[in-house]
């Protein structure tokens, strides 16, 4: 028997999609036990098996001898308003899960890099918060537990569905961001906020240095923005660098803000975009982020955020890039060749910073890895970790590149 | 004796040797000898944890780190502070307050606790309601594994240098290793703050009135609840705050924030929901000195509970915020039920509770008493879709908790993941994860040390 016959054996003809360019079968299961029955089977067999979501974020190409993809697992079996918790299949769009909840007053405090219809086991698994990052945290602050199945089929359940827990080891935050490594998340257990009554949003646009100086000056007043990102014009579509400022609550907050921001920009500056105008400005930024072949992500102290703009733009030019100076994170999308990133990823080691590679074709990425550099000690307990959760390494998943 | 417990009293056991290094370097040869002579070892901090997670067995050693107190550095500019495992809690805070921070997690032991024993616990704390605990606010460890060897983790702006090693070991209650050194996130310190004091008539309305607040998209920096028997029990005694005793319940709500506009908007809508859900009366602290008392009263809340009788058992819960109110009612029933004295006062805005029983430990009847309401207590928040701990650990107190909320599959991988960092298991033996519990976990790395594993050495039983 062929693996695709196997697999339908298995599952059903249901669950086998129409397979892509690269002719992997793409095998889409309909329930998290299906993906533990199949991923089993992976293990016994020896078969290979990629990883996909809706297709949208990380390139289709890893080899492999099946594509799994959770798009079917896309229920969202509780959406809890009082609690302002929700729990959500893995393979759900998070334009699907945003409308679910905005239904029931509800809001998930994230804007991930992307396509509206990434799905929320991409982000979770990749980790990739946008310029929300700076008001909310990280993606792993929005998760209270996820469930995944690990290489060989097995089950786990991580974490829970409330507020503070510190039940067994935090195995949630493994999971976030570890692309996939330790297995396969299958549901989502989030932490919401109440759908802001308030939520405005203002650009300026002006030379780097200068939005850069701007952006303290609204961190030394007090604001607390939802989002303060500072965006090359590239990606803004603009004539020069734009810092974009959110704000996002309470209307009493809101209005507190907006009246400090226009005096920490020396005078109304700034310019308020209508609604559907905030709304298209945050999607194209999103969007720009996964239409060229390579995406990353570095982390610094907020002081270095200017030293490493600088960095970047010398080793490989700034046309797309947006930055969270006071969170200290920085994205880069463009063109890179495996030379350039990995003596970029040198020299940012150097200067305490990693960088992640978020997305790039397999030939890239599965000689750079989306991590590498490690400091001391760190890359026989991920050794140790992916042998835990995949003994077989039936996930083929490029963590620390050739 | 100093040593043969946490601040947990049912639980005692007397190390065989305890080691206090006084430097880093100390620490490492220390490890590194009893890794050499395959001794177990027991990290310890303050000793004010509440899960009996820092108590070393006959035959394992215990390594206190209070000796290792000293703040690094505090940097300004990024917002963060690199510390050793023993500094005070409550002294970091001191450190950052003269360059405009905080560190934020603020457990009720902040004068005692250690940061390094925060990271084992995941200390929370009244004011991680706004502002996460301590997993939101480490950026990097230095770790020193069983085997003597150092692992740098995470980096200083927060990103996760790899996978979230640093995520995975805040919380580990000292299975994985010693963090050695820790760099913090500090945060900057609100330039205004208000503090409510709202009374109620009963236990339900207060909890609801915690519903209507969180309903409303306001995130209070703290939102804490005490029933009466606490009241009373603060009131009695020299931490007496002003609260009001004959109210079933009291809210602590404090609003703070950076833009002082905004907090006099926000403590007014809050205000404004209290008095609508049924508050008897809502009022705000005039003064600083009125706000540190309202905060002494709960903070010292459980120091003021020993006035209640001899012996103190502190649990820890968490369950739907929206469950509240019935859960409440549950534990107050099962208090009847075996004529037991609970006192509850908790983040009520976490959903996190601590419904505290006093006893006398020396009647053997009364303990067994004390004990299954504690298993029902347990349960009911189970069942509520709750856990069975939000901020004090499972340590050796929860473990025969932990099959109720994750079946063996689940328990197999963690106990893996411990095997990642501690194959042999030397470090905190016997807590957190109940091994006779855990399904078959095989893996590449395990081998031939599989079967060494299945040995049973957790005391599963706690000594009340």
């Amino acid at each position: 028997m062929t693996i695709l016959e196997k697999v339908t054996a298995l599952l059903g003809e249901g669950a086998v999609l129409e397979a892509g360019t690269d002719r992997v079968p793409r095998i889409a299961p309909g329930s998290p036990d299906a993906v533990a029955l199949l991923l089993g089977t992976a293990h016994q067999e020896g078969w290979r098996v990629r990883i996909e979501g809706a297709g949208t974020w990380l390139q289709s190409d890893a080899p492999a001898d099946l594509a799994l993809t959770t798009r079917r697992l896309d229920r969202v079996p509780a959406i809890e308003p009082p609690d302002l918790t929700a729990t959500a299949e893995a393979g759900i769009g998070l334009d699907q899960l945003r409308q679910q909840l905005a239904d029931r007053g509800a809001w998930l405090a994230i804007d991930p890099p992307g396509l509206a219809g990434r799905t929320l086991g991409s982000v979770v698994a990749t980790a990739t918060a946008g310029p929300l990052r700076h008001g909310f945290g990280p993606i792993k602050d929005h998760l209270l537990g996820v469930t995944f199945v690990t290489g060989d089929g097995r089950m786990v359940q991580s974490g829970g569905r409330v507020m503070k827990n510190v039940a067994g080891y935090d195995l949630t935050r493994l999971q976030a961001g570890g692309f996939g490594a330790f297995g396969v998340i299958v549901l989502v257990h989030l932490r919401l906020r109440t759908l802001p009554r308030a939520d405005v949003t203002y650009v300026l646009e002006g030379a780097r240095e200068d939005l850069t100086q701007v952006g303290e000056d609204i961190a030394a007043a007090g604001l607390t923005p939802a989002a303060l990102e500072l965006v090359s014009p590239a990606l803004a579509r603009r004539e020069r660098w734009v810092l974009a400022v959110r704000l996002a609550g309470s209307p009493a907050l809101v209005a507190a803000d907006e009246t400090g921001l226009g005096a920490a920009s020396g005078g109304g500056r700034f310019a308020s975009l209508r609604a559907e105008e905030a709304h298209g400005f945050w999607m194209r930024l999103a969007e720009g982020f996964s239409v060229r072949p390579v995406t990353f992500r570095i982390g610094g102290v907020p002081a270095a955020s200017d030293e490493l703009l600088d960095l970047l733009q010398h080793q490989l030019g700034d046309e797309w890039i947006s930055a969270s100076p006071a969170a200290g994170a920085i994205r880069w999308t463009g063109e890179a060749s495996i030379d350039r990133l990995q003596r970029l990823r040198r020299t940012l080691a150097g200067l305490e910073v990693p960088l992640t590679l978020e997305r790039a074709p397999w030939a890239l990425r599965g000689a750079v890895g989306h991590f590498g550099a490690y400091r001391e000690g760190v890359g026989p307990l991920v050794t140790g970790l992916r042998r835990t959760f995949d003994p077989g390494g039936a996930l083929v998943v490029a963590t620390e590149g050739s | 004796m100093t040593y043969a417990m946490d601040g947990l009293p049912t639980h005692r056991r007397v190390p065989d040797l305890v080691v206090l290094p006084g430097t880093r370097e100390e620490l490492i040869a220390v490890v590194r000898l009893l890794a050499a002579h395959g001794v177990p070892f027991v990290p310890r901090g303050a000793g004010t944890g509440l899960s009996g997670g820092a108590l070393a067995d006959e035959g394992t050693v215990l390594l206190v780190l209070t000796r290792l107190n000293r703040i690094l550095r505090v940097d300004h500019d990024n917002r963060l502070a690199v510390v050793e495992p023993g500094v005070v809690n409550a002294k970091l805070g001191a450190a950052a307050r003269p360059h405009g921070l905080q560190y934020a997690p603020d457990p009720s032991s902040q004068s005692a606790c250690t940061i390094g024993g925060n990271v084992a616990e995941n200390a929370g704390g009244p004011h991680c309601l706004k502002y996460g605990v301590t997993v939101n606010h480490v950026l990097a460890l230095e770790l020193l594994l069983a085997d003597g060897s150092l692992v740098d983790v995470g980096s200083p702006g927060g990103e996760p240098w790899g996978p979230d090693l640093v995520g995975l070991f805040v919380g580990s209650e000292g299975n994985f290793g010693i963090a050695t050194r820790i760099t913090v996130r500090l945060t900057p310190l609100p330039r205004a703050v208000r503090t409510l004091l709202a009374d109620f008539n009963s236990l339900r309305t207060a909890g609801e009135a915690v519903s209507a607040i969180i309903a409303a998209g306001i995130v209070p920096a703290a939102l804490e609840m005490m029933d009466q028997s606490c009241i009373r029990a603060v009131e009695d005694s020299v931490y007496a705050a002003g609260y009001p005793r004959d109210a079933a319940a009291i809210l602590l709500a404090e609003i703070d924030g950076r833009n002082v506009d905004a907090v006099v908007a926000e403590t007014e809508v809050v205000t404004d929901l209290l008095r609508k859900s049924g508050a008897r009366s809502v009022r705000s602290a005039a003064s600083e000195a009125e706000r540190e008392r309202l905060w002494q009263g709960r903070k010292k809340a459980f120091g003021a509970m020993g006035r209640l009788s001899r012996d103190l058992v502190v649990q820890d819960a968490v369950v739907p915020r929206s469950a509240l109110p019935q859960v409440l009612e549950t534990i107050c029933a099962i208090a009847q039920r075996y004529e037991l004295v609970v006192s509850n006062v908790f983040h009520a805005g976490d959903g996190n509770l601590h419904p505290n029983i006093s006893f006398d430990a020396t009647d053997p009847a009364l303990k067994q008493r004390v004990e299954t309401a504690s298993a029902e207590i347990m349960a009911t928040c189970i069942a509520a879709g709750g856990t069975i701990t939000g901020e004090h650990g499972v340590g050796i107190d929860k473990l025969r908790y932990m099959p109720l909320i994750f079946d063996a599959e689940s328990l197999g991988a963690m106990h893996a993941v411990r095997r990642v960092f501690d194959p042999e298991e030397r470090v905190n033996p016997g807590k957190v994860v109940p091994v006779h519990a855990c399904r078959e976990w095989t893996s590449a790395r395990s081998g031939s040390a599989y079967a060494a594993r299945h040995t049973p050495h957790v005391v599963l039983e706690p000594v009340l």
